[in-house]
Formats: C-alpha cells, structure tokens, sequence
C-alpha cells in the first residue's frame, strides 16, 4: 500500500539524509525507529506528501506522490493519507465533530455527520462532540485526532510519536486503538517514532541512523 | 462544512474584531450611501420644481431667496412688485415669452402657502385634478394632494387663511376660502400648495383694520428668516393694504378671470412676483432679457438654473467635505479589517497548515482568507445601507417639517449596487495580502516547529 525507494532529502547547507525503503502493506503496521535528529518527521512529512520528494519515489496504492502536481498531492493526500501529528492542532472555530467532518469535506467528499458521530463512539468521545476543542484532554485530542485522520478510510495512516508522552498503561492503550482503527479502516498504519516500547508489540519494523 | 462555512465561523469566533471591523466599514459605507441618497433626492426634487421654467422676476433683493420663495416655496419674499411694472411682461403678445404666470403669495393654512395664481400654474407641474374643479371665483381654491391629506381638507370645506407664512402669525378671520379642486399628487412643489386667483389674495388684504401690529410682527419675522444681503424691508409683502382706497372691484360683482390681461387692469396692485418661459432659451435676446430687467426696471430677474447651481456648488463643498471624510472612514475600516486579518492568520497558521493537511490545495486556503475579508464587508455594506435608509428616513421626517418636502428612506438607488461592488472590492483589497502568505505558507516547516 505505501512503498519508497531509493529516497534522499537534502536540506540547503547540509549533508543530504538517505532513508532506507520501506514498504507497509494493507492492514500491515510498519514502525520506523530512530532517535531525535536522524530525520523521523522529515520522512514522515515525505510520506505523506507535506515535504516533496527530491530523489527517489514515494508510491502510494498505484500512484508516485513525486509525480503529482501541488494542488494534486494536497487532494490525494486529503483523500488517502491520515496524519495523526505529535502535537495536533485544530480548528479552533469548530467542535469536536465538525473537525472532523471538516476532514471529510476537505476530502472532497460530503459531510456525513452519522459517520462523524459512530467514529467518534468508537473511540469513546462520542459524548464530547458538540464540545469545544479547547475543553478536552490531551488523550481525548489525540482521539479526535485519530478520528479526524481514519475518518475518509484512506490507504495510509502515518503517526508521529503517538505514545512517547503516555505512561506504559496508555501507551498500550493507544497502541491498541490505532491498531483496531487501521484494521477497521482497511489501511497500512505506519508510526515514527523513538518509541523503543512499541518494539516489542509491532515485528515489522525499520530503524533510521544517521 | 463548505470554505464558506469555515470562513464565516472564524469570523463570529472573535466578536470584538468583528464588530471593529464592521462598524467601522458600515459608517464609512452608511455616510457615502447617505451622502446619495440625500443628493439624489434632493437633485430630485430641485429638478421636478424647475418645470421648465427659465426665468423669475420679482422684486429687488437676494436672486437666490426670491427663486426659493417662488419656485420652492421655502423662503420668504424678496417683497411685491406693482403690475404697472410687471405689466410688459404680462401682456399677451411679448415676443420672447411663452408664458407669463404671476404669483402672489402672503398667507397660509396651517404653514401651506396660499398661491394667487392663474390656471398656467398647475400645468407647469402637470397636475391633473383629482377631484373637483380648478378655481373660478375669488376665495375659490384647488389644493394639492399633501394639503389634502395633512390637513384632511375635502371638497366643499371653507377655512380662514393666515397671514405670513407661519401658522400662528395673524388670522384672516374676515373671509374664508372654499375647496373646489384637489390636485393628484405630483412629487413637485405643487402638492404643498394651496391654489387661487390673484384677485383673492387681493382681497384677502384689502379687509384689513388694524396694521400697526400686523406690519411689526411681519417685519420681526422676516428678518429672522433672512439676515443677509441688503433686503429691503419696507418693500416687503404686503403695502397693498395702504392702497385699500383703490379698491374699486371690492365688493362690487367685479369677476377675476385669472388671465394676465385682467391683471392688467388693476395696474396699481401688487403681485410677489412673474415666472417667465421663453419661447426660444437659445434666443440671443432671451438671453438678455434678464439682464435688461435688472439693469433697468426696479424688478430683479433671476435663472433658476443658475442660482440652484449656486446653491448646489455652496451646499457642495459640505458634502465634498463629508464624501472624503466617508472615503477615510472606509479606508481605515479595510485597514482594520486587513490587520484583524493579517493577525487572526498568523494565530491561525497551524490550523491553516492542517487545513492543507486535510486536502485544501493553496487556492482553497487563499478562498478561506478572501472569504472573510468579503464576509466582513458585506456585513459592513448592510449595515451601512441600513444606517443610511434610516438616517435618510429621520432627515426626511425632519424635512417634512420644517419644509414641507416629502423625501424618503425607503427609496433604493441603483448607485448603491456601485457602493456593494467598491465595498466587495474593499474587502478583497484588505484580505489579498494575508490570502496570499497563507496560500503561500510552508506546511512543511509550519509543522515541525514544536
């Protein structure tokens, strides 16, 4: 479902970062391992077609992200790719459920509230969609956060660092959501991250070095 | 949830910058909108009430006083001019004149002007009657639509008239005028008139005893109303009481049959003043015409074209004054608007790189901005065209008062469409800048920042 290969990124005045190819399957969880400053959410923003790729090719189901204009990649992105950030931001104008409704019709697709709300209940907040974002937890925005990236099913699911913060008990817990939620959704759940925890509970794993 | 929604939904989300920016944008485009609205019914108004006529001669005084009197009926009298004088003018057969229509003016009902006049008069508006009659006899009158319906007169009541122009300033209580006509309405000056022959008028005066107070309260009031130019009071309005023992035709069966030529054979009374139509404006001597009554004659005559220019071009520097502060008030208002823009953009940078996130390409997000800047205007064209209607409404209840004119609030211009196009642009000028660094912000980088 998502495959790289041969990706380099070079940023101006330093030596360019080569990653190693990856491949993550349907319904697969891939874990990219590395400490800070080896270039984890530079390959993440290229896997998810926020940084575009310089050398090499990122494919996505049948399509080469590198080979997609702009306006094509935002859109493509919108549609196949969920990111769930290490730190989430949101729309500050808007609740709980139309955040992330907001990401269906960003999608191109139609606001569907009923599919919002069941989301949102199996994750447990579904009693915290009219609220204002700001009166959440952090574990609640994370939720919301998760809801918001599998809410279109899309191919790909990329986490940044989503357990690092968490305690064992909740770092097992969001593992445990993620994982249901990739399955549910039908799609390849990729997580960066300095994690080592998540070693043992995910086997696919590729580690950066520097 | 549409770019649209979204737009609006950050904008409710700061109400304080919003009202800011509104109420500031809705002065700028209320003051502008008004400034239109009130020229444009005023020009209006100007305009209808010229009814073609091309010169006004009466007695010496302020040109621009005497055509507000007798053209507007705003003002008072620049004084009367005896027929003898004005007898040229009012003979059938002058070369240059089309028509000839004396008015002789001095008392009211209820503050509506008295108008001695010949059937010429009505026509220059176009009125048709709706009721009744135009006037026939002495003390017959035929009285415009707004008299009929301020002061419920109908067919058949008989009233006292005032003297002056006020209500309050003595009654005539000797002879009393009948309805026999009541005018459609017009939208001229027309409606406000009360109209009967010269000869009524006449009389209306010939009956009077006591003078001593009458003249003093007279003089009092004029001098209030005027205090410019050298205008000479002792001519002024009514000196035809001291001519009671020329009144022949009192009393006897003597008929007025409201023709100039009729007018001719009381040489020795008084009218306030002739509205003249040329046969031909562009006539080399009608162009002189007035000039030569001026410098010869002890009548004044004045273009109400140019002294309504006059007084446009002196009313026109108020409002010149008042469109560029509108101008300022609005630019400051797209200025508020681009800074609460321009900084709610940058608070707003990481919801804008998810926006991206989530699938909005670079023009979807430069929408977004675009779309509030035009939101706050389009906010700000209602508020101001609401403002402007209900301003104009008041000025127009104030106007009726004072003046008898009817303007209105709840007439629409299409210039207004212009104020909402400049007021769109507006909105897009303030929003273009933040538009286009958000368009152009790096999602990339935006998002690493921890």
């Amino acid at each position: 479902m998502i495959a790289t290969k041969d990706v380099k990124y070079k940023y101006p005045g330093s030596t360019p970062i080569v990653f190693p190819d990856i491949q993550c399957k349907a319904n697969d969880i891939l874990l990219i391992l590395g400490t800070s400053g080896v270039g984890k959410t530079t390959l993440l923003h290229l896997l998810g077609g926020i940084l575009s790729v310089q050398q090499g090719s990122v494919i996505i189901g049948d399509r080469e992200l590198n080979k997609l204009s702009g306006a094509a990649t935002d859109q493509f992105r919108g549609q196949n790719i969920g990111i769930i950030f290490q730190q989430n931001h949101f729309v500050d104008a808007l609740n709980v459920i139309e955040n992330v409704m907001l990401a269906q019709s960003l999608a191109g697709k139609t606001s569907d509230k009923k599919a919002a709300q069941s989301l949102l209940d199996r994750l447990n907040i579904g009693h915290k969609a009219n609220q204002h974002i700001k009166d959440l937890s952090q574990g609640e925005k994370q939720r919301v956060a998760i809801a918001r990236a599998i809410i279109n099913q899309p191919k790909v699911i990329l986490a940044d660092e989503p357990t690092s913060a968490l305690d064992d008990i909740n770092c097992d817990e969001v593992l445990k959501l993620l994982k249901e939620q990739a399955k549910a959704a039908g799609s390849a759940l990729v997580i960066v991250t300095h994690d080592t925890r998540l070693k043992d509970n995910i086997p696919n794993h590729v580690i950066l070095q520097s | 949830m549409s770019i649209l929604q979204l737009a609006w939904r950050n904008i409710i989300k700061n109400p304080l910058n919003l009202l800011m920016s509104i109420i500031l944008f809705g002065l700028g485009v209320g003051l502008i909108s008004f400034l239109l609205l009130f020229n444009h019914q005023l020009k209006d108004k100007f305009d209808k009430n010229l009814a073609e006529i091309d010169l006004v001669v009466g007695a010496k005084g302020s040109p621009l006083q005497m055509i507000l009197c007798n053209m507007y009926h705003v003002d008072n009298p620049t004084g009367n001019i005896p027929i003898k004088n004005a007898a040229p003018l009012l003979k059938d057969l002058h070369p240059l004149i089309k028509k000839a229509i004396p008015l002789s003016l001095g008392d009211n009902f209820k503050t509506y002007r008295i108008v001695g006049t010949n059937h010429d008069f009505p026509a220059l508006y176009e009125a048709k009657l709706n009721e009744g009659k135009l006037w026939a006899k002495d003390f017959e009158v035929t009285i415009g639509k707004s008299v009929a319906e301020e002061t419920g007169l109908k067919l058949g009541d008989k009233f006292v008239s005032s003297h002056g122009f006020n209500a309050d300033d003595h009654t005539h209580d000797e002879q009393s005028f009948v309805v026999v006509g009541i005018l459609e309405g017009t939208g001229a000056v027309v409606d406000q008139l009360i109209l009967t022959n010269t000869a009524s008028i006449w009389l209306v005066h010939a009956g009077h005893g006591d003078e001593a107070e009458h003249d003093e309260s007279e003089e009092n009031h004029n001098h209030e109303a005027e205090g410019h130019e050298g205008h000479a009071h002792e001519d002024h309005a009514h000196e035809e009481n001291e001519q009671t023992g020329d009144n022949h035709e009192h009393g006897d069966s003597h008929l007025h049959d409201n023709s100039n030529s009729d007018l001719l054979h009381h040489q020795e009374q008084e009218i306030t003043s002739v509205l003249i139509q040329y046969k031909s404006r562009t006539n080399f001597q009608a162009l002189n015409f007035g000039r030569n009554i001026n410098e010869n004659t002890e009548m004044q005559a004045a273009s109400p074209a140019i002294e309504i220019n006059r007084l446009y071009n002196m009313i026109g520097v108020g409002t010149e004054a008042l469109r560029w502060l509108a101008i300022l008030i609005a630019m400051v208002s797209a200025l508020s608007i681009f800074i609460s823009l321009f900084k709610s953009m940058r608070e707003r940078k990481y919801e804008l790189a998810i926006i991206r996130v989530l699938g909005a390409g670079r023009i979807k997000v430069f929408m977004l901005i675009i779309l509030e800047g035009l939101i706050l205007a389009i906010i700000g064209f209602l508020i101001g065209t609401a403002l402007s209607h209900i301003g104009m409404e008041l000025v127009a209840k104030y106007l009726k008062a004072d003046f008898r004119y009817s303007f209105t609030g709840w007439k629409f211009l299409d210039e207004e469409w212009w104020v909402l196009g400049v007021s769109l642009i507006l909105g897009i000028i303030a929003s273009i800048i933040p538009a286009i660094q958000a368009a152009n912000t790096d999602i990339n980088k935006t998002l690493s920042q921890k």
